[in-house]
């Protein structure tokens, strides 16, 4: 068994435990910090298979959202200290039908990855040079698209998060 | 570096080199941590006409294993309210996060745990995610105190990040590359080829770039997070002990990566600029030893300014650290980065040349006159006189017989 398989299987079922642990605990904040666990082994599993720009970025955007999350989640969620969440009997239901799909769904294709690709690629991972010349020349409308998207997303935030001004003139 | 194990079987190599790596990354952080908290309170107190630590040994150097001893053998407890798991949990986070910061880090030529190809960006993930333990350790202390500490730090981190990226693109456009490894490799030979004599908006941002990395190691000026004066101690209120000084390993260790990656993208990583060669490739081991003094030296005279700027600047408030990043900082690492890009494509090779001499040497000049000065003026003034930029200003002693 080579040192990759073992790695592997150690991020591997670390990410699933902390995957367990976000849906099973009860605590918000704690549900965020086991999602910032999880992430932080989907990037390990990112570098182990040599994609060094893509974990790199998985840290920088995921970790920083999750922050965010943690921080909304203390200040708009919790009217008391350490809110706990109560889930009704019908919401397991619906989101056990759901996931265990999902599920399904992923187990299925997973199993049908590998084949027709008995090797694996030859040549190495494309580094941040490659990647930013394919955002600029082949890829550069569905890049531009996102860029957009991203813009209107973030000044609609600062609308919504702006200092309201009153007919009367008075700053709230 | 890697192939130094190449004598153990394949698998056995590379988990003796992490290991080696892992525990030297350790032991160097503890260390150095331990001497800049010795050294922080010997400048405070320079600045503020004291001896700092006298008491034991030499200059008080034996302090820092009295400090060491100290926060070992204090009680750790958490307050009755406090999410326990999360109180115990946030002091590793936050080292965690900074202590990874090392692991791309180089300190010489390919002295590195890993040679990572995006390294720059690397440290910037890595450092920004420092934040988390503080943020869950003021939510999780059950103080009002420490959250109002923690969302402070939250709202500065995550606005300071910008800055910091923007500054941290525009060596990275000059080299083309995000190898810190390479970058350093570039700046090979005497001092005016460093990064930060290569054209104007390199010099502007480099101290862009490091005033925005002491706000996000949140030191004083910036330290919001932990303002006495308001807060108690903010999101550290609730600790003691050996988690307490985790939390100022993990600030020390990062001040040190941040002053390392300004050093490397800046001032020419690990050479000393007085040599027009890479010394370890002239020299061998003799050349990396003291290429890695040469880094640590540097990294840790930037260190010691940041420790004199906390010490001689008085805090600001949370709307002026905002208003500092938003309106002002943010703007200028913007016109800095469009300026290093024309100035890449539309600047001859002849201006350049003039511009890393001119800008060069005039640094040189200033620093040698700075330090003539200093080596100079009179070490005790006469009674009821102010020394430096106060000469001449009149004090209430000055007129009256000694």
């Amino acid at each position: 068994m080579s040192l990759d398989v073992v790695l592997f299987t150690a991020i591997a079922s670390a990410i699933a435990f902390s995957a367990l642990a976000v849906v099973f605990s009860r605590n918000i904040v704690r549900s965020a910090l086991w999602l910032l666990f999880t992430l932080i082994g989907v990037s390990l599993l990112y570098f182990l298979l040599g994609a060094e720009f893509v974990g790199a970025t998985q840290l920088i955007v995921y970790v920083g959202g999750t922050m965010v999350l943690v921080v909304f989640g203390v200040m708009l969620t919790a009217q008391q200290q350490f809110l706990k969440i109560r889930i009704r009997p019908q919401e397991w239901l619906v989101a056990g039908i759901l996931a265990s799909a999902l599920f399904v769904l992923l187990v299925t294709t997973s199993f049908h990855l590998g084949e027709g690709k008995n090797s694996p690629p030859a040549e190495p991972m494309p580094g941040s040079g490659p990647l930013g010349v394919g955002f600029l020349t082949q890829y550069l409308l569905p890049f531009e698209i996102i860029s957009v998207h991203l813009l209107v997303v973030l000044i609609g935030a600062a609308y919504l998060a702006r200092a309201k001004r009153r007919p009367g003139g008075n700053r709230d | 570096m890697k192939d130094l194990f190449s004598f153990l079987p394949v698998p056995f190599d590379l988990i003796a080199y992490c290991v080696a790596a892992g525990v030297i990354c350790i032991s160097f952080i503890a260390a150095m941590a331990s001497i800049f908290v010795w050294l922080e309170r010997k400048v405070s107190g320079r600045i503020q006409d004291r001896l700092g630590p006298t008491r034991l040994g030499f200059w008080g150097l034996p302090q820092m294993i009295a400090d060491a001893v100290k926060l070992l053998t204090k009680e750790d407890f958490a307050p009755d309210v406090a999410d326990k798991f999360l109180f115990k949990l946030a002091p590793y986070l936050a080292f965690c996060a900074s202590f990874i910061a090392f692991v791309s880090l180089p300190f010489g030529n390919g002295i590195v745990g890993h040679e990572l190809n995006v390294a720059a960006f690397f440290i910037l993930a890595v450092l920004s995610s420092e934040v988390f333990g503080v943020i869950l350790a003021g939510y999780a202390s059950g103080s009002k105190w420490s959250l109002f500490g923690g969302i402070r730090e939250a709202a500065q981190v995550v606005s300071y990040e910008v800055p910091r990226s923007m500054c941290v693109l525009i060596p990275v456009i000059v080299a083309g590359t995000l190898n810190l490894n390479t970058i350093g490799k570039q700046q090979t030979g005497f001092f005016w080829e460093w990064n930060l004599f290569h054209d104007p908006f390199t010099f502007v941002a480099f101290f862009i770039f490091f005033i925005v990395a002491t706000a996000s190691c949140k030191r004083a000026p910036f330290d919001l997070a932990e303002a006495e004066s308001e807060l108690v101690a903010g999101f550290h209120t609730e600790y003691s002990g050996l988690r307490w000084s985790i939390f100022f390993m993990a600030e020390y260790a990062s001040m040190f990566a941040v002053s390392g990656a300004a050093s490397l993208l800046f001032l020419g990583g690990w050479h000393s600029g007085l040599a027009p060669f890479e010394l370890s490739e002239q020299w061998g081991w003799v050349g990396h030893g003291l290429n890695v003094v040469v880094f640590v030296s540097k990294t840790s005279l930037l260190v010691i300014v940041m420790m004199w700027i906390r010490w001689s600047l008085p805090r600001l408030r949370i709307d002026q650290v905002m208003m500092t990043c938003l309106k002002y900082f943010l703007p200028i690492s913007c016109v800095l980065l469009l300026g290093v890009c024309v100035w890449e494509l539309f600047v001859p090779n002849s201006i350049e040349t003039g511009w890393r001499f001119l800008s060069a040497f005039v640094c040189a000049a200033l620093v040698f006159g700075l330090i003539f000065r200093l080596l100079t003026a009179p070490l005790t003034m006469p009674r009821g006189e102010l020394p430096g930029a106060w000469k001449g200003v009149a004090t209430p002693l000055m007129n009256s017989k000694a």
